[in-house]
C-alpha cells in the first residue's frame, strides 16, 4: 500500500532514536549520539509527509482508525520533543520518547490497510478533529512531564550519590531544567487537554446526549484530567517536586494510559461507528 | 638527627577519623608544646587543615610519635592504626616537599596548602619549635613548592574545591543567576570558594560569622549582607546555596534544621557546601528531598573525576621533587659532619695553645718575628694532620659508610666525650 510508504521509511529512521535510547543504558554510543537527531528529524519530515499523504487518501484531517491515531500521536510527540530540544538543548527525554514513538509509528504502520474510507461519524462530527488535536497536545505535555518526572529522580539521585559524574547518566541537564521542563509542558498542557475534553464534551452531547458520559472512557479520561489538576495545584503551591511529584505524574501517565486504551473496549467513543 | 612524619590525611582515613584529630587554630600552640615536650622530641610542628593532620618532628631514635598521637587526641590504637601514615628521613623528607607542592593535596595543584603549611611553620618558630633541622627542611619545601609551580602547569588548571563546588551547583541550578549564596563561617577557603560562585553568576552574597566584624568587613567586599550568627537559622532559608566552614564541634544544620528549610524553601533545592572538619551539617540532611550536602570527602570525589588531566604535570612534579630530596638528603649529610670538623679543628687548636703555653717559658725572651715563626710552625703542622681526615669526612658524604668513618673520627679524637649532652 502506497500510504505506508513513507511512515515506513520515517519508522526505519526513528529505529535510530529507539538504537540510541537503548545503547544508553549501556553508557550510551558516541556514534549514535552524533546521527540521532539528524535520523529523527528526518524522519519526522517523512512522517509528516505519510499524514498529509493519508488525509488525502481518506478525504479528513480526522484520523479514521486507532492506527492514524496512533501515527498522529507519534508526530505530535516528535514535534513535542523538538521544541523541548529548541529551548533547552535536553536531548535525554528521547531516551522515553523514541522507544514510545517507534512503537506506535510501527503499530500504526503494521497494518495493511490503515486507512479505510470515513466512517459516517467522522463527517457528521465536523469538528471532532480540534478535539482530537488538543487531547494529543495534552497528551504528550503529559507524557513529557511525566518523563521530566523520571529523569529528575535519575539525576537527583546522581548527584546525592555523589559517585561524580561519570557515563551517560552525567548528561543529564540540570535538575532545575529537568524540573522546568516537567513543569512547562504542565503548564502548557493543561490548557490543551481541558478545552480538548470540553470540545470532545460539546461534540458528544450534540450526538449521542448525556448517556455518553457514563462511559468508561470519559470516567478514565475525567479521572485523569482531575490528577492532571492535583499535580498542577501541588506543584503550584506546594512546590512539589521529586519523588512525590514522581508519583503523581505517574498515575496521571496511567490514566492517560488507560484512558487511551479505553477506545477499545468504549462503547461510543470507537472507530466505528455505533 | 632523624626527620618524622606521622598523620592522617583524605586518603588515608575517614572524614570521622580525621574529625577527631583535628586541632582548632586555639589549641594548636597546646598541641605543639605538648609535642616537643615529648621525650626524644627535638623539634616539631603541627599540621592540621581539613584533609590532614600531621605531625612533622626532628627527633632522636627512640620518640614515640605514634604514642603521642593517640595519647594527646585520646584515639586509641585500634582506630588510628589502620588510618595512620609514618615517614621517616629521606621518606619523610620527600612527604614535605609533597605536601608543601600540593602533590599530596586532595585536590593536586591547588594552592591553599602552601599557605597552610607556612601557617603552621610560623606558629611553630613562634613557640620556638622549629631550630636548625626543621628550619632547613621547611624553607627548603618552601622552596621546592615555588620551583614546582613555576616549572610545572600542575598550578594553572588547578581544579579547586571552590570550582568542583561551582560545577556541582550548575548541575542543581543550571544557571546561577539570581541565587543567594550563604557562608556560614568567613574563613578564606569559604571565601576563595564565594568569589568562584559569584564569578560564576551567583548574585546574593549573605554572611554569617562567629566574629561579627569579620562578617560584615567580608560583606562589604562582596556586597552581601552580614547577619549575626545567632539568627543564622532564620535567614538560612533565603540561600539556594550554604557554605559551611566554623570550627563548630557539633553540625549546626541537622535533619530537623533540613526539613524547616525545606518547608520555607516550598521544596526549592538547596545546596550545602560543607568544608568545615569536623562537619558542620549533618550527613543524614542529604537523605531529604531536594537537599543535596557535600562535605570536603565527596568534593574529592568529584574533583578526582577531573584529576586526569593534571596528571601529566604531577608525574614532571614528582621527579623535580625526587631530585630535590636527593639534593636535600646530601646537603643535610654534609652539614652533619660540619660540627665534627668543627670540634676537631678546636680540639687541635686547644692542643696547640697549651703547647705554645708551656714551651714558652723555656725559650725565655723571644722576638716578635719568632713568635710569629712559632706561631706558624704549629698553625702548618696542625693544618697538614687535619687535612686529610677532614677531606675524608666532607667527600665521603654521599660514600655507603659515611656514617662508621664518620663516627670513627670522632672517637680516634676522643671527640664524643668532650661536648656536654644535650
Amino acid at each position: 500500500m502506497l500510504p505506508l510508504f513513507w511512515l515506513r521509511v520515517a519508522l526505519s529512521l526513528y529505529g535510530v532514536g529507539l538504537l540510541y535510547a537503548l545503547a544508553s543504558f549501556w553508557g550510551g554510543r558516541k556514534v549514535l549520539t552524533r546521527i540521532t537527531l539528524p535520523a529523527v528529524g528526518l524522519g519526522m519530515v517523512f512522517h509528516f509527509v505519510s499524514i498529509i499523504e493519508n488525509a488525502m487518501f481518506s478525504g479528513t484531517w480526522t484520523p479514521t482508525s486507532m492506527h492514524g491515531l496512533e501515527s498522529l500521536l507519534a508526530f505530535v510527540l516528535m514535534v513535542f520533543f523538538f521544541i523541548v530540544y529548541a529551548r533547552y538543548r535536553a536531548t535525554s527525554p528521547g531516551l522515553a520518547v523514541f522507544p514510545l514513538v517507534f512503537w506506535l509509528t510501527f503499530s500504526a504502520s503494521s497494518y495493511a490497510s490503515p486507512s479505510e474510507p470515513a466512517a459516517p461519524i467522522f463527517v457528521s462530527l465536523q469538528w471532532i478533529y480540534v478535539h482530537v488535536a488538543l487531547i494529543l497536545i495534552g497528551y504528550s505535555a503529559l507524557f513529557f512531564s511525566f518523563i521530566a518526572s523520571i529523569l529528575y529522580l535519575i539525576q537527583e539521585r546522581n548527584l546525592k550519590s555523589k559517585t561524580g559524574m561519570h557515563g551517560f547518566w552525567s548528561r543529564l541537564p540540570a535538575l532545575a531544567t529537568i524540573d522546568e521542563i516537567g513543569f512547562k509542558c504542565l503548564i502548557w498542557g493543561f490548557p490543551f487537554m481541558t478545552l480538548g475534553l470540553i470540545a470532545g464534551s460539546i461534540l458528544a452531547e450534540a450526538r449521542f446526549g448525556t448517556r455518553y458520559f457514563a462511559d468508561p472512557k470519559i470516567l478514565l479520561s475525567g479521572l485523569m484530567w482531575l490528577v492532571y489538576m492535583v499535580l498542577l495545584y501541588t506543584r503550584w503551591n506546594a512546590g512539589w517536586r521529586g519523588r512525590r511529584a514522581a508519583y503523581l505524574a505517574t498515575f496521571a501517565f496511567g490514566a492517560a494510559v488507560l484512558a487511551w486504551a479505553a477506545n477499545n473496549f468504549s462503547q461510543t467513543h470507537r472507530f466505528i461507528a455505533p | 638527627m632523624n626527620f618524622r612524619v606521622i598523620g592522617v590525611n583524605h586518603n588515608s582515613a575517614p572524614l570521622e577519623v580525621r574529625e577527631r584529630l583535628a586541632v582548632p587554630d586555639a589549641q594548636l600552640p597546646d598541641a605543639i608544646r605538648s609535642l616537643v615536650q615529648q621525650p626524644g622530641v627535638d623539634e616539631g610542628m603541627v599540621l592540621s587543615t581539613c584533609n590532614r593532620v600531621e605531625v612533622v618532628a626532628s627527633t632522636k631514635q627512640a620518640a614515640d610519635l605514634r604514642g603521642f598521637l593517640g595519647s594527646y587526641f585520646g584515639v586509641s590504637p585500634a582506630v588510628l592504626n589502620g588510618h595512620i601514615y609514618e615517614f621517616e628521613q629521606r621518606d619523610a623528607v620527600r612527604h614535605v616537599f609533597r605536601v608543601a607542592s600540593s602533590l599530596d593535596s586532595m585536590v593536586v595543584g591547588e594552592s591553599q596548602i602552601l599557605g597552610q603549611v607556612k601557617e603552621a611553620y610560623a606558629v611553630a618558630r613562634g613557640l620556638g619549635a622549629i631550630h636548625s633541622a626543621l628550619e632547613a627542611l621547611l624553607s627548603r619545601a618552601f622552596a621546592v613548592a615555588k620551583r614546582v609551580r613555576s616549572e610545572t602547569a600542575i598550578g594553572s588548571s588547578s581544579v579547586s574545591i571552590a570550582s568542583v563546588a561551582v560545577q556541582l551547583a550548575e548541575k542543581i541550578f543550571g544557571s546561577l543567576e539570581d541565587k543567594t549564596v550563604y557562608l556560614v563561617g568567613a574563613g578564606k577557603m569559604a571565601e576563595l570558594a564565594a568569589r568562584h560562585l559569584i564569578a560564576h553568576g551567583a548574585t546574593h552574597v549573605i554572611i554569617s560569622n562567629r566574629t561579627h566584624e569579620r562578617a560584615v568587613e567580608l560583606a562589604e567586599s562582596f556586597g552581601g549582607r552580614a547577619v549575626p550568627f545567632d539568627q543564622l537559622h532564620e535567614t538560612a532559608d533565603h540561600a539556594d546555596i550554604i557554605l559551611t566552614s566554623t570550627g563548630a564541634a557539633e553540625p549546626l544544620f541537622r535533619v530537623e534544621h533540613g526539613e524547616r528549610l525545606r518547608k520555607g524553601r516550598r521544596n526549592r533545592p538547596m545546596f550545602f557546601i560543607d568544608i568545615a572538619v569536623p562537619r558542620n551539617v549533618h550527613p543524614d540532611v542529604n537523605k531529604l528531598d531536594g537537599m543535596f550536602v557535600y562535605d570536603v570527602d565527596d568534593l574529592q570525589a568529584v574533583a578526582t573525576d577531573n584529576a586526569g588531566e593534571r596528571k601529566k604535570e604531577a608525574e614532571r612534579a614528582e621527579k623535580i621533587i625526587e631530585l630535590e630530596v636527593d639534593r636535600f638528603a646530601s646537603r643535610m649529610k654534609s652539614l652533619a659532619v660540619v660540627p665534627t670538623i668543627l670540634s676537631l679543628q678546636e680540639y687541635c687548636e686547644t692542643i696547640r695553645q697549651a703547647e705554645i703555653d708551656r714551651i714558652r717559658g723555656k725559650l725565655g725572651t723571644i722576638t716578635p718575628e719568632q713568635e710569629a715563626a712559632i706561631e706558624a710552625m704549629t698553625r702548618g703542622i696542625i693544618n697538614k694532620l687535619l687535612h686529610t681526615p677532614i677531606t675524608t669526612l666532607k667527600s665521603s658524604t654521599d660514600h655507603p659508610e659515611a656514617a662508621t668513618i664518620h663516627e670513627m673520627i670522632r672517637r680516634l679524637f676522643n671527640l664524643n666525650t668532650g661536648k656536654p649532652k644535650e
